[in-house]
């Protein structure tokens, strides 16, 4: 039974903790936040490449590290810790995921080693405007045309893989966002540290990534896989805006005691703490079933994206409340995790859908007594 | 990561499971298992005879040593026992108080002679103890109790009352803790003695609870006699004792154990809902989701728990949510689940229900198990000091002489 991080695991998320703590404290991403011009730190994203985080999970052959995916989910739970602005997760969880489970050898061999260099940015493009809806975005004679919004990071993306549709129904496409043919305009966001834009295609030249008809399905794994790792960050942050508030709820005083003292701010706090143990063991699951390639893993992600989703919200909402008016103002941090906490609960689709998801796991698995 | 055992888990396992396979009857369903098919006396005689097995096998107090009658086994055996033991239909939680509970502070505090006199006879299951802790005025705030303990000449004088005592009816000893002297500070007039069930003056009458079971008592003592040789701690030095007890009881108390998101899958399946069943249900959907996590969640942490014993180390506090989270649920879920049943759900009867009532027994059971083991409340408070280093509530009675504070009702 080991059912935590192993010793070396350890070891990284110390270092990684280290790292962040002395180059991406919430000043740094305040500095993003700050300039409307500037979606990402692109003095941290060179460290992070130089460190190797970028090609953490790409293989050896193609340049990267070829660590395992808890060692990747160790590092993300810091990245979420300190609320980093960058476009780790479009490049790292989405755009390398979607390479690797679907991309042709050629493609792996011209994208992967650029990604792990900190040369290349890339996205994930699958979202047309509220809801559920009909993909409209068509390849058609090698050509896209459509409009893709929000695409988290869209506005700085190298490359982009869009989903849209084809004569066999829906297919992944890979798109150079430098080669003409597409006009990224950036947009307002709810947690302008990470940026989005919307992408207009007009006969985008674009190669297909994995099979003709597989879009959906493809959009789903990558979702299950990139989950996993978000989830890890939303645990991060979750336990980072607990310990805000306590730390907060210990200095200030009240009716002439802490207020950390009081049962109805501890309870609040102490709750928190509940809701990231239990996302915590979920995330953890989740890292198992994703290393092991777990025929458990839709069942696994949803359970860590569901349980994380809520326990950051969760403890973001509250910690405003614990905060007082002060918790209101721009200038206090609580702001930042709670933006980053919406911001991350929509990035590869709501609790709703996620639990839908979980109860159709379910159900699969369960054959009814007699 | 990975859940298998180490090979010498693997071996012990495998130990364990071979001696429940060749002794014990496997799992059935609730309704067909020997807890609800045998009367309480019978129930009550098989759990011992059960007990008395384990001991012959070295797999009754897996960790106690052997000076003890322990095999001097891990924490980790211990656990990999109960897991293999849950497999089988075995009448399990009578001794929890006993064992997990009261003989760990007689060991930890008695005298030799009332160690060498009780643990191994208490080990076997062929005597059982109760905790005689909680009052009608003191629950939570257990340093509250009134029960009147008077020195006179060699002997105590016990007058008072105390309730929720476990197994009182059918126990042969109990851990008393009494007042011995008002006239101080509460945390520092109570001693800890031991008292034999049968001492003229003990009455215990059981408690009638919401779901119809007598799972509890009250015990009245009437100007009960003991000599100062069955005091466990020092006069005075009773709450030190109880804390130590306490400790262990965050140990041995478990989840909240009833019908939990499996069972409401099953029940969903069954149930109609127009032309499909409820498990299509989009509402029932998103709710059976968060139960689904919720467990899930619970299960996993006992497993983090359980890596740490595995490598030798104390779990940390994460494992006190266990409850917290379990005996809510068991609350809310039985409670939809009824719901689900639309004007049927009122039934509870375990012919007629859905799965044996098993959502109308969870319905009634889960008020009692959100109190029992630590409230919501105390259990909060628990993760806010120990866990998150947040300052414990103002305490208005603790530079007061017992006898001044306010008494309400």
């Amino acid at each position: 039974m080991n059912f935590d991080y192993s010793e070396e695991q350890k070891l990284l998320q110390q270092e990684a903790r280290k790292f962040l703590t002395d180059n991406s404290d919430c000043a740094a991403v305040r500095r993003i936040l700050n300039h409307a011009e500037k979606s990402f730190d692109d003095t941290l994203w060179s460290s992070v490449a130089e460190l190797g985080w970028l090609g953490a999970i790409i293989p050896e052959c193609y340049g990267g590290l070829g660590l395992d995916a808890t060692d990747l989910c160790a590092i993300s739970e810091e990245l979420g810790r300190a609320i980093t602005p960058i476009p780790f997760s479009s490049t790292v969880y989405l755009f390398t995921q979607a390479l690797l489970l679907a991309g042709s050898e050629e493609q792996c061999t011209s994208l992967l080693p650029k990604i792990a260099e900190g040369n290349l940015i890339g996205c994930l493009a699958t979202s047309e405007g509220p809801g559920v809806r009909t993909i409209e975005a068509r390849v058609e004679r090698g050509q896209l045309n459509g409009l893709k919004l929000p695409v988290t990071d869209g506005d700085i993306a190298d490359f982009a893989i869009v989903l849209a549709s084809d004569t066999r129904g829906c297919s992944l496409y890979l798109a150079d966002l430098r080669a003409g043919g597409v006009q990224a305009s950036p947009l307002a966001t709810l947690d302008p540290s990470r940026g989005a834009a919307e992408l207009k295609f007009s006969n985008t030249p674009v190669e297909r990534l994995g099979d003709a008809g597989n879009g959906h399905m493809l959009v789903q794994q990558i979702f299950d896989r990139a989950a996993i790792f978000i989830a890890f960050e939303q645990i991060g942050g979750s336990d980072a805006v607990l310990e805000m508030a306590r730390d907060y709820a210990l200095e200030r005083y009240a009716f002439g005691r802490p207020i950390g003292s009081f049962q109805a701010i501890k309870h609040r706090i102490a709750n928190m703490y509940v809701r990231n143990q239990i996302a915590r063991s979920n995330c953890y699951y989740g890292a198992w079933a994703l290393e092991a390639q777990s025929a458990e893993l839709p069942k696994a992600a949803a359970a860590a994206r569901v349980s994380a989703n809520e326990a950051f919200r969760f403890s973001a909402k509250e910690s405003i409340e614990v905060f007082g008016g002060i918790g209101t103002t721009w200038e206090a941090d609580c702001h930042l995790f709670y933006r980053r906490a919406k911001q991350l609960a929509l990035a590869v689709g709501p609790t709703a859908v996620w639990r839908e998801r979980l109860a159709t796991e379910l159900e699969r698995v369960t054959t009814p007594t007699v | 990561m990975d859940f298998n055992d180490t090979p010498t888990e693997a071996t012990y396992r495998a130990k364990a499971h071979e001696f429940l396979a060749s002794h014990a009857p496997s799992k059935k369903l609730p309704q067909q298992a020997l807890a609800s098919q045998l009367s309480q006396v019978e129930l009550l005689k098989a759990a011992k005879t059960w007990q008395s097995l384990k001991a012959d096998h070295g797999f009754a107090c897996i960790t106690w040593p052997k000076e003890f009658g322990g095999p001097g086994g891990s924490a980790m055996e211990s656990v990999i026992f109960a897991q293999e033991e849950e497999q089988f239909d075995i009448p399990l939680g009578i001794f929890q108080v006993s064992l997990g509970i009261c003989m760990p502070t007689v060991i930890k505090l008695g005298r030799e002679d009332v160690k060498q006199r009780f643990v191994k006879p208490a080990l076997r299951g062929e005597e059982i103890w109760c905790q005689l802790f909680s009052e009608p005025a003191a629950g939570s705030d257990l340093a509250g109790i009134r029960t009147r303990a008077v020195k006179d000449n060699d002997e105590w004088v016990i007058n008072g009352q105390k309730v929720w005592t476990s197994n009182a009816h059918i126990s042969d000893f109990g851990l008393l803790l009494a007042r011995s002297d008002p006239t101080v500070r509460k945390h520092q007039g109570m001693t800890m003695f031991w008292v034999d069930m049968k001492t003229p003056g003990i009455e215990v009458r059981p408690i009638h609870q919401i779901s119809g079971k007598s799972g509890f008592n009250e015990v009245f003592f009437t100007d009960v006699r003991i000599p100062d040789s069955q005091r466990i701690s020092e006069v005075s030095g009773g709450w030190k004792a109880a804390l130590s007890t306490l400790a262990t009881e965050r140990l041995a108390i478990g989840g909240a154990k009833g019908a939990d998101y499996e069972e409401l899958i099953d029940l969903a399946l069954k149930t109609p809902s127009g032309d499909q069943s409820v498990m299509q249900d989009a509402v029932f959907r998103q709710k059976l989701a968060d139960w689904y996590v919720n467990a899930e969640g619970v299960r996993l942490t006992r497993l983090r728990a359980m890596t740490a014993l595995s490598r030798g180390e104390t779990p940390g506090p994460e494992s006190s949510i266990g409850k917290f989270i379990m005996a809510a649920q068991l609350q809310d879920l039985s409670d939809y689940a009824m719901d689900l049943q639309d004007q049927y759900g009122i039934i509870n009867d375990d012919e007629r229900s859905p799965l044996a009532a098993a959502f109308q027994k969870g319905w009634l059971k889960a008020p009692g198990s959100r109190i029992a083991g630590g409230t919501d409340e105390i259990l909060l408070n628990v993760i806010a000091e120990r866990v998150l280093g947040l300052p414990s509530e103002v305490r208005v009675d603790k530079d007061k002489p017992f006898n001044d504070l306010p008494l309400g009702r």
